[in-house]
């Protein structure tokens, strides 16, 4: 296996691989998140309670879920680049981040969005919106830090690091977070309770959320592929690709 | 290089560090006035009554120990890094491990065990009932130990970096909620007369955790720094 791993440790060929991955994840996030969300926004029946203001779930959820995927990927590239070396896991870092911290945003977002008419204000100090402000928090340290310093090399290890430390403290923060809400939270705001939902409300839910996953994937592979070309700009193959005249010996 | 000689070499580690903060009084003692003058700014704030000072006086006697632990962290690895002690440390046949844990064990004695100490003075300036000083002493002696391991992480990850003391906040704050919430519900449970036992143990726990783990993550961050 390591064998046949080996060659996607050089920028070239993870590029070729990304290359060939690049219009099949694109297309199908095109597909599905349209399909997703044009039956979810218009053709799904709206809620008994909510009205139609439940529909932003087809959004808030996907966004939610990718935004703690995100991190994961990003720690285990991180792992990747501190133990094996390997220069692409190191930008795979720099290409998931912001990809998280935009999915992160975005569920925050559309949270406080669906909260004001359903809670009646904007922001509420809820276990999930806390925890998924700090995981906000927590993409902006390690972006910071990525670009702090004038090395890249330097950056990206050091970033590694702080996701790595991250990744061991999100199950401790989220857990400390949710405890907390639960300590302090009278019962000022009756949350509504999440009825199982009928189908006519989950495929496309769960259409919504396989868009996502393929968006997330795209958006991630295209930023990989710049970062790598950034990177490898010095070699042949690179300047060939932008059509750069490589001036040997100049 | 065996046991013996890692242990010594750490001890070594230790004793020198703390010559040499003890030589520099004004950096162990800033920190702490920092707590205090924080912690004078509150009342001026939102008034002196002892109902709403009380309510709020853990969070903030916590938080200002939180900012006052970044203040200080430069002191950990900075002075080290520019007169080239740290690539030795590096060097040294010594697990660097466990000779971050010894830097770490001598930051706490210097910045968290002066905070226990003056906790009560703070507690009594915020008008915390009397029955809740002991937890949140207790809080901050378990507590502590992991601000000053976290803060290590941090400080070496962001020691080659000319000024990171913005950017330290931003990596260490939201690594210190746990903390921060595990603290204060302790003293909550002993105000409204329930035991914090729980609590302190969980603090306890993730203190030990730490301790195992951040030497570990300190010393890699050392590597990337130096290098």
């Amino acid at each position: 296996m390591w064998k046949w791993l080996h060659p996607y440790a050089k920028g070239e060929a993870t590029y070729r691989l990304l290359g060939l991955w690049q219009p099949w994840l694109s297309g199908l996030a095109l597909v599905f998140v349209t399909v997703g969300l044009v039956w979810g926004l218009f053709y799904a029946p709206p809620d008994y309670q909510q009205g139609d203001s439940y529909r932003i779930i087809f959004i808030h959820v996907p966004s939610a879920m990718f935004s703690m995927g995100a991190y994961t990927g990003m720690a285990i590239a991180a792992l990747i680049a501190l133990v094996w070396q390997i220069r692409t896991a190191e930008w795979a870092i720099a290409a998931i981040a912001p990809v998280g911290a935009t999915l992160t945003f975005v569920a925050l977002f559309t949270g406080a969005v669906w909260g004001k008419p359903m809670w009646g204000t904007w922001w509420e100090w809820d276990a999930r919106l806390t925890s998924q402000l700090i995981l906000l928090f927590l993409y902006i340290g390690v972006l910071a830090l990525y670009y702090a310093f004038n090395d890249a090399r330097t950056g990206a290890k050091a970033a590694a690091i702080l996701a790595l430390v991250g990744v061991i403290n999100v199950p401790i923060i989220h857990f400390s977070v949710y405890w907390w809400n639960s300590l302090h939270q009278g019962a000022t705001i009756t949350k509504f309770e999440k009825p199982s939902m009928p189908p006519e409300m989950l495929i496309p839910l769960l259409i919504s959320i396989a868009g996502f996953l393929f968006l997330t994937a795209a958006l991630i592979t295209q930023r990989l592929r710049n970062e790598i070309l950034k990177q490898e700009l010095h070699r042949p193959w690179a300047m060939e690709k932008l059509g750069v005249e490589a001036n040997h010996g100049v | 290089m065996n046991k013996a000689s890692s242990w010594q070499l750490m001890t070594t580690v230790m004793r020198r560090d703390l010559a040499v903060a003890l030589r520099r009084r004004s950096d162990i003692i800033n920190p702490l006035l920092f707590v205090v003058i924080v912690v004078t700014l509150f009342p001026l704030a939102v008034g002196p009554g002892p109902d709403i000072l009380g309510r709020i006086a853990t969070g903030v006697i916590w938080v200002a120990a939180l900012l006052s632990s970044l203040l200080g962290s430069e002191r950990l690895f900075r002075d080290d890094f520019l007169d080239g002690n740290l690539e030795q440390l590096v060097l040294s046949p010594a697990p660097l491990p466990l000779l971050a844990l010894g830097k770490v064990a001598v930051h706490w004695l210097l910045s968290g065990l002066p905070l226990v100490i003056l906790a009560p003075v703070c507690a009594l300036l915020l008008k915390l009932p009397f029955e809740a000083w002991g937890t949140l002493m207790l809080t901050l002696l378990v507590g502590t130990p992991m601000l000053s391991a976290m803060t290590a992480v941090g400080a070496a990850l962001t020691v080659s970096l000319g000024r990171g003391g913005a950017l330290l906040s931003l990596l260490l704050l939201p690594l210190f909620i746990p903390l921060l919430i595990f603290a204060a519900a302790a003293v909550e449970s002993t105000l409204v007369g329930t035991s914090a036992y729980g609590q302190v143990l969980l603090l306890a726990g993730l203190m030990l955790l730490t301790l195992m783990l951040a030497p570990l993550a300190v010393a890699a961050a050392i590597r990337v720094s130096v290098n």
